[in-house]
């Protein structure tokens, strides 16, 4: 038997878990370009380092956005990925598919491009990876053909997404999968066209349990929520209690306002709703017995970021509730306004929470129209250094003297 | 020439029957077993969803492997998560067992649901990033072998989420994770100073270091680096690629812990350091996947049920923390970067 050529990532095909290393080797019978992704890939086992060459630029006719250059540091051993540039795809709202469009996808890149995927990259799109830059714009007219678009890269929106939503979840508090579609659609210039300060992502979650990552993961990020009662329904909460669920213990005993009480006895559960702060705590714990309220709408923040640069935020609270229903002007034209704010203002890469941070919220609120509110701090400041603005003050300032 | 700008492709196009006829009303659910979900809607409709690990590096032979089983057990009709998993939607309750059966016949792991890890979040390492300081779908094939058994069942105090960032740009987002990695370096960027000269724009790349480490060089026409102010983060890298931070020798792994995003009980929070540094030993990262799963068995066998990694380590103290976890407490651990202040102690209460 002939010795293998990738002895270190062969060590990737053992074990339960599904190995990408197996997937690719039989990708590569018959795409030479997979085949030396694999050498290369080995080869940076080997190194312990990467072997892609810094940036390049490439795209398709009509857009900024949406293709990634990628050449290999070593593409005189390696040719068939000298070349092996990114497309990102713009996937549907929850990442729903049928299998023909998926199907379609896989004949589109099989015909294009290396056969490589990711489902899904980071920010959500479907990841094409490894074509040659003049299967670029064949690659993207057969997507358009399928109806696929590509997604946003570089220094614009990037392509938004969102929790499964209303599709499938019963604490879905507004459409996330709609809104998700609307703004993207509303977008497309903005999401296709480069012409911003640094990136700007949006993420869509239903409710506070954020399976979206909004909070962490988006500059602009929505949250589901609702502003009246938890409703409770007690022969179900009393189901929970018979079929051995510690009420008391796991669910009462973890209300982080101490808005929950239990009547051991009774098997019922009191809630006084004005102390409920909507964590989703006793919800998650006893779905069938507990649903959020119906007057039901969205938090909206702002800020959330990785560390690079000068730390990671997560999202401020802006908007505490807003009602985020079809066609979503309120909300687009919130978008509207922050993003004339920071591309006036921000410098070149700096991400909207740091731009706040560094010019204050206050300023931030002003300029865009938004009435601060108690929702929106955890505390209040702790020291005197604030600012009037002039039409608070009496008067033209000091008198002069003599 | 082929239209632009057409959007993603409808949703509402993608969803099964079932989903489109009870959208919005859905009543409750349940976890029938680990990786099986069942949805009840108010017209009593339901349907299943069975989650499926996969590696998101993807072969189109292996979608095309998803789709012949989602043809032949949902209509053709799936989805998949926020965190890579597969999920096929059966309509159909009788093809709940065989879908499972076959599954399982093709090595395909069913789980993430519930008190598990669910698949990992990651970004895409020496396969495809030009900046990595470590691999990413390696790693993520080595940790989730050994963690499988934590995947499949639901076992664990709570939810794990466990992440992956090839570098500290964190495509992957992965601050807010109760267990992250994160690729790092640790020396200064060696300078090429032909192409800093030739391919950069001086005053972009001075201005992208965060600590002010990189001054103008005009002899050169180039840029040198303060060393002692360097913290390693890539990023004039990222605007230069005359400045080359790459290093095998001394690239390798931090682990983060006690991060979320999820408001139940507590607020979102983001994850502390409580590796400073492993060694990128590949093909399979031993050192990594010990000190995950020794840091993911340490959370298993102290937190009370329900009680998130953060939420654990919040109520003991990061001190018994330290302890119980058995790894040394550093001067990497205190943090001199932006923002420290606030998490220094400033209240005398605190264990031995």
């Amino acid at each position: 038997m002939a010795e293998s050529r990738t002895p270190l990532l062969d060590e990737l095909e053992k074990g339960p878990w599904p190995s990408f290393i197996t997937d690719m080797k039989k990708l590569a019978q018959r795409k030479p370009a997979v085949q030396d992704a694999l050498g290369q890939l080995e080869m940076s086992y080997r190194d312990k380092k990467g072997h892609w060459k810094h940036g390049g630029i490439v795209g398709v006719r009509g857009y900024g956005g949406g293709v990634i250059g990628r050449y290999s540091d070593v593409g005189n051993v390696f040719p068939n990925v000298a070349e092996f540039h990114t497309m990102r795809v713009n996937q549907p709202s929850g990442w729903f598919y049928t299998t023909e469009k998926l199907r379609q996808l896989c004949d589109i890149w099989e015909a294009y491009g290396s056969g490589l995927t990711n489902f899904h990259g980071s920010t959500g799109d479907i990841i094409l990876l490894g074509t040659v830059t003049q299967n670029l714009q064949p690659a993207f007219d057969a997507l358009s053909e399928a109806g696929f678009d590509l997604g946003g890269s570089g220094s614009d929106l990037r392509t938004p997404s969102a929790c499964v939503g209303p599709a499938r979840c019963e604490w879905a508090c507004i459409d996330t999968l709609e809104l998700c579609h609307d703004v993207t659609n509303t977008f497309q210039d903005e999401l296709h066209r480069p012409m911003w300060p640094y990136k700007f992502k949006i993420k869509v979650a239903g409710c506070p349990n954020d399976c979206a990552a909004a909070v962490a993961r988006a500059d602009l990020s929505v949250i589901g929520t609702w502003r009246d009662s938890i409703r409770i329904d007690q022969e179900a909460v009393r189901e929970y209690a018979d079929g051995g669920l510690d009420v008391g213990r796991a669910v009462v005993h973890k209300c982080p306002t101490g808005a929950l009480s239990w009547d051991a006895e009774k098997k019922e559960l009191g809630l006084k709703a004005e102390e409920c702060n909507r964590c989703m705590h006793c919800i998650n714990m006893m779905p069938r017995a507990l649903r959020p309220g119906v007057e039901r709408g969205a938090t909206i923040l702002i800020g959330g970021k990785a560390t690079i640069l000068q730390t990671a935020f997560l999202s401020w609270v802006i908007v505490p509730f807003m009602k985020l229903e079809p066609p979503y002007e309120e909300f687009k034209d919130l978008l509207r306004r922050i993003w004339e704010w920071w591309d006036e203002n921000a410098k070149t890469r700096e991400r909207v929470g740091e731009l706040i941070y560094r010019k204050g919220m206050r300023e931030f609120l002003k300029a865009v129209g938004l009435p601060p509110a108690p929702q929106m701090v955890f505390r209040p400041r702790a020291n005197p250094y604030y600012f009037w603005w002039s039409e608070e003050l009496e008067g033209n300032g000091h008198k002069e003297q003599g | 020439m082929s239209q632009t700008d057409i959007g993603p492709p409808y949703y509402k196009d993608m969803l099964p029957p079932v989903m489109k006829e009870n959208y919005g009303r859905w009543k409750y659910h349940e976890i029938v077993r680990s990786g099986v979900l069942r949805h009840v809607a108010e017209t009593g409709a339901e349907v299943y969803s069975v989650r499926v690990g996969s590696a998101r590096l993807m072969t189109v032979d292996r979608v095309r492997e998803i789709c012949d089983l989602a043809d032949k057990y949902c209509d053709g009709y799936l989805r998949f998560t926020s965190r890579h998993n597969v999920e096929f939607l059966v309509s159909d309750k009788s093809k709940v067992e065989p879908l499972l059966q076959e599954l399982k016949e093709r090595g395909w792991p069913v789980g993430g649901t519930g008190n598990s890890i669910s698949n990992m979040i990651h970004t895409q390492g020496w396969i495809h990033c030009h900046t990595p300081a470590t691999d990413g779908s390696g790693i993520v094939k080595a940790v989730m072998d050994d963690l499988y058994e934590y995947f499949v069942d639901m076992k664990l105090p709570a939810k794990l989420r466990i992440a992956l960032a090839c570098c500290l740009n964190m495509c992957g987002a992965v601050h807010c994770s109760d267990i992250a990695m994160v690729g790092i370096h640790r020396k200064p960027p060696v300078i090429d100073h032909d192409i800093v000269s030739k391919q950069c724009e001086i005053p972009t790349l001075i201005a992208s270091c965060p600590t002010a480490a990189i001054r103008p060089n005009p002899k050169l026409k180039s840029v040198e680096v303060t060393e002692e102010r360097c913290m390693y983060c890539g990023n004039c890298y990222t605007m230069c690629p005359g400045m080359k931070i790459a290093d095998p020798e001394n690239d390798g792994v931090a682990i983060f812990v006690g991060g979320k995003v999820s408001n139940a009980r507590t607020a979102p929070m983001f994850s502390r350091l409580a590796i400073p540094y492993l060694p990128n030993n590949p093909p399979r990262w031993p050192e990594v996947t010990a000190a995950v799963r020794n840091l993911v068995e340490v959370w298993a066998r102290n937190a009370r049920k329900g009680e998130r990694y953060g939420e654990w380590i919040e109520r003991i103290g990061w001190e018994r923390f330290f302890e119980l976890a058995e790894i040394p407490f550093t001067d990497k651990h205190i943090d001199d970067f932006t923002f420290a202040i606030p998490t220094f102690r400033t209240a005398a209460t605190f264990k031995w």
